[in-house]
């Protein structure tokens, strides 16, 4: 999935995350910024997920960062899923159990 | 039939989709079911984020037996469908619809319901439904809902948006929802579905929540919407039947099948004058008993 603009989702509050994505040159990657209270503790696993569900949605070329305040796994997914999504306009028959999951 | 239709479900606790925070671990509060919101607590712009929260809180969350009812938005919305699609995907055990006026209403849903399960290769007939009544329109119309589908386990009261179409307000009294309370329970049970009153929203006034409580349950319902932990235990403990009770629909149980048996249509129990009449009220304080965890008898 092409990254056509940017787009966030998410909160700074307990328990949530803050994801940004931006277009990437064609072929540049991805471009991952983490902050994250528990990064020490958790800074690998976030990563872990934010990649996972970047290889599900096929996104290849995207600039991403995100501001952890201590989520849970399915809410990293959740926020880097909305931003996607956000940044492609697409809002309805999304693929829930296949590319979401 | 869907055996959890007629599960027990003494509090539904409202949780905002759109706050990870909330959703992540209210079984801790052990209400008997959780409704996660995707309509009224969830801002415009922010439907679409709390859908993908919702989809993964029912996928990897383990909310131990509590009962995850979605309430979808509007049908009058652009999102509903969608939040029908979701919830379904995900595994959701009811859909709740807001604002629900006619049978017609849960016809759609039924459809919408249906399809998103074959869609997802989810057993048919899994997810329920439950109605939200809001309007004048819907309090008339409660019996033809009760009975719209197979799949409806029950309807619950909407005081706010029930009482700014009747012209009033919660005013604390209750007096205001009186004869939608009446007529609800009356339509549920003559249509053999399930009665859940409206939230209670002075967290500040505990007495006057145990007073609305305790009038709703002499009404016949349910159980109760409710908005804070808070008000569990107090709802469930109003609902709990009291050892005494328990002892006396033994003994009532009992004594009736013995007496039937001997060609005996009416007796005592306790000085109290019992017949045929008693035994199905009986039997739901001791069904309504092991339900709670207080039965130790042997019925």
């Amino acid at each position: 999935m092409e990254i056509l603009k940017p787009a966030a989702a998410g909160t700074l509050e307990s328990s949530d995350a803050m994801v940004t994505v931006e277009p990437n040159d064609e072929g540049a990657g991805i471009e991952f910024d983490l902050d994250s209270v528990v990064i020490h503790q958790f800074g690998h696993q976030i990563r872990k997920v934010v990649m996972e569900t970047l290889e599900r949605l096929d996104v290849k070329d995207v600039k991403i960062s995100v501001v952890d305040k201590g989520a849970l796994d399915c809410t990293i997914k959740a926020r880097v899923e909305c931003a996607v999504y956000r940044a492609n306009d697409q809002k309805s028959n999304l693929p829930w159990g296949g590319a979401i999951r | 039939m869907n055996p959890n239709k007629k599960r027990l479900r003494r509090t539904m606790m409202f949780l905002n989709c759109q706050k990870p925070g909330l959703i992540k671990d209210p079984y801790i509060y052990k209400p008997d079911s959780i409704m996660l919101d995707l309509e009224d607590a969830v801002a415009e712009k922010e439907k679409d984020a709390a859908r993908y929260s919702l989809y993964h809180a029912l996928q990897e969350i383990d909310y131990r037996g509590v009962e995850r009812v979605v309430r979808i938005n509007g049908l009058d919305s652009e999102f509903w469908q969608e939040d029908i699609r979701a919830a379904v995907a995900g595994g959701a055990d009811s859909i709740r619809i807001p604002k629900t006026e006619s049978a017609e209403d849960v016809k759609m849903v039924e459809q919408a319901v249906r399809a998103a399960e074959e869609e997802f290769h989810i057993e048919s007939g899994r997810t329920l439904i439950m109605a939200a009544i809001e309007s004048a329109k819907g309090v008339m119309n409660c019996l033809d809902i009760c009975e719209a589908s197979e799949r409806l386990f029950g309807i619950a009261l909407s005081g706010g948006d029930y009482t700014k179409d009747l012209q009033t307000h919660i005013t604390g009294t209750g007096v205001e929802l009186m004869g939608a309370r009446q007529h609800m329970i009356i339509a549920a049970r003559a249509a053999g579905v399930q009665c859940f009153d409206t939230v209670y929203t002075d967290l500040d006034d505990m007495d006057g929540f145990r007073k609305d409580v305790e009038t709703i349950h002499a009404m016949g319902f349910d159980g109760k919407s409710i908005i804070n932990p808070r008000q569990i235990s107090i709802v469930h403990d109003i609902y709990t039947p009291k050892e005494k009770d328990i002892i006396f629909a033994e003994k009532v149980v009992k004594e009736i099948d013995a007496k039937s048996a001997l060609g005996i249509g009416v007796f005592t129990v306790d000085g109290k004058m019992i017949d045929i009449a008693f035994y199905d009220g009986a039997k739901r304080t001791i069904e309504l008993a092991k339900a709670s965890g207080v039965y130790k008898g042997d019925l």
